[in-house]
């Protein structure tokens, strides 16, 4: 008997889910345009382009890129995909892609990968235009840099999964990530950059996903290793979130 | 071989047996339906047929394999079309389509099978713009798209207009011809007792009946009417007394008994013994609405 190329039909799938994204001007918007464009805003205020002595040298704008890079993840992952999800089980399209040769884990692979490929495109364009827009300096120690961000790629998506696997439905999945959406952002250091928080609240954030992202990006960005303190909440959180993710997780 | 075999099937939710012993087995090339009232169990028997889910006892087998266990090659040569599923709003038509071709090792020609069900079209349009129908029929294609062996068809004509429903009827005597074995949930016996060669009638988790339409008609109590306007009236206790009788109503002047041929015999003696003129009188076979209503009727009261 031949065999189904799980391969193929999987490519389908994909090819198909970056299709449905491609049409949803919204969620492109938030994701892709919205993190450069907050960057754009905030380097137009003249007062921000200064070296800043409480910021060790750095200009405003200088802190806020590794803001703007973790903005795609967290709408992407804790927005975006969760609602997606929870929609495709809630309307019955999980179940009806399991009375056929291919698991509904395709569909969920393939979320994971577009919501993912969204989230480092928007990440790689937060870079782009600090550099190109306002001279920030791109990361100093590269490889950390990747590595920092695609774990913080990686706990987005894990996080993302438990909140799609513990909502009914898409309003519920909409609710859970908008109350997880401030928070992150406020971790990630969208109010105050995590350089300028209080000692004590600097190092409780650093223990949630995005505020040990951000620290460990600030560090890749000047130069340094982004710390294996940082890199190891991120691996934490992810390992945590994604067995969450597997125990709760319904089909229907 | 039957294409589908199921032995003592059994399932619970929660402790309350939704399908309690269910057997039956569908031949190649036959429709055969699955009848019965809401909560009856119809669905959850052919979820179970369709390896979505696992039966708490019994045995499944569809051409050979077990849907659970071989859940890869069953779905290979079952195509299902699910109550209350959907597709990704914006995915259209020929998306969909191209898309579940790639689910399978030799699929059928998309653009063919889109014709087929009128649906040539609509291949740009997307599935949140689609019509009920309209959105049944792509249903209809998705599971005729894997080319195979067998079809489930769970209420599909549900929610659609009379004329639509219609249409879906032709398609699925088109399926059977083109050589695929159609098993069909319904609640409408019109459907029924037009499409199928056989049906089992499922009521509270059980199967209460199986046989063909006319066997099923034919072995319900009330198989034949008779209606007549009386010229004069005819005494209540005469007509109680009537054989093989299984009801009696009086409307507006007129009288409807049910019951066999001896019955109607026995009516005829009866109005020429009386010297009463029986105008009007007809004679008709029972529908499969009548004999499905005996078959499940509540044994309480």
């Amino acid at each position: 008997m031949s065999a189904t190329h799980p391969s193929a039909a999987g490519t389908a799938v994909l090819r198909t889910e970056v299709r449905l994204l491609s049409r949803e001007p919204g969620a492109l918007f938030w994701i892709l345009l919205f993190p450069p464009l907050l960057l754009v805003i905030l380097g137009s205020i003249p007062s921000f382009g200064d070296p800043q002595t409480d910021l060790g040298g750095l200009r405003t704008i200088d802190v806020y890129v590794p803001v703007a890079v973790l903005l795609g993840p967290i709408v992407g992952g804790l927005q975006s995909m969760p609602q997606t999800l929870t929609g495709y089980r809630e309307r019955g399209i999980l179940r009806r892609m399991s009375a056929t040769p291919v698991r509904p884990a395709a569909l969920l692979r393939a979320q994971m990968l577009v919501y993912g490929g969204a989230a480092l495109a928007s990440s790689l364009l937060a870079l782009a235009v600090g550099r190109l827009a306002f001279d920030v300096r791109l990361p100093g120690q590269l490889l950390g840099y990747v590595v920092a961000l695609v774990l913080t790629v990686l706990a987005a998506l894990a996080f993302g999964a438990v909140i799609s696997a513990l909502s009914r439905t898409t309003k519920v999945a909409g609710a859970i990530g908008t109350a997880v959406f401030f928070p992150s952002m406020f971790c990630a250091g969208v109010w105050a950059p995590v350089q300028t928080m209080p000692d004590v609240l600097a190092r409780i954030v650093g223990w949630t996903p995005f505020g040990a992202a951000a620290e460990a990006l600030n560090r890749a960005a000047a130069g340094d290793w982004p710390g294996w303190d940082h890199l190891a909440v991120l691996v934490a959180w992810t390992v945590l979130l994604t067995a969450g993710a597997a125990r709760w997780f319904r089909w229907e | 071989m039957s294409v589908i075999e199921v032995n003592d099937l059994r399932k619970s939710y929660g402790g309350r047996p939704v399908v309690d012993g269910v057997s039956f087995a569908v031949e190649e090339g036959e429709i055969f339906g699955i009848l019965g009232p809401n909560g009856a169990g119809k669905t959850t028997t052919v979820e179970c047929v369709e390896g979505l889910r696992v039966p708490d006892a019994g045995r499944v087998r569809v051409t050979g394999l077990d849907p659970v266990t071989d859940h890869e090659a069953t779905s290979r040569v079952l195509g299902a079309q699910l109550q209350q599923s959907e597709l990704q709003a914006k995915l259209t038509v020929r998306e969909a389509l191209k898309l579940y071709a790639a689910f399978y090792p030799r699929p059928a020609d998309w653009g063919p099978l889109a014709e087929r069900l009128g649906l040539t079209d609509r291949l740009d349009v997307r599935f949140g713009k689609l019509s009920g129908g309209q959105k049944q029929r792509l249903f209809i294609a998705l599971a005729l798209i894997g080319n195979p062996r067998v079809v489930v068809l769970d209420e599909l004509t549900t929610g659609l207009d009379p004329r639509a429903r219609r249409d879906t009827w032709e398609l699925i005597e088109d399926v059977r011809e083109s050589g695929v074995t159609v098993l069909l949930v319904t609640h409408f016996m019109e459907e029924a007792q037009r499409l199928c060669d056989r049906i089992a009638v499922i009521d509270r988790g059980r199967v209460a009946a199986l046989d063909t339409p006319a066997g099923l008609i034919r072995r319900s109590t009330g198989a034949t009417v008779i209606s007549f306007t009386p010229s004069a009236p005819l005494a209540e206790d005469a007509l109680n007394a009537l054989p093989a009788l299984a009801s009696v109503d009086h409307r507006d002047g007129r009288v409807t008994l049910s019951g066999t041929d001896e019955t109607v015999n026995a009516v005829l003696t009866l109005l020429a013994r009386s010297h009463v003129t029986a105008h009007q009188l007809r004679v008709t076979e029972a529908t499969l609405d009548d004999a499905f209503l005996d078959l499940t009727k509540e044994e309480t009261v």
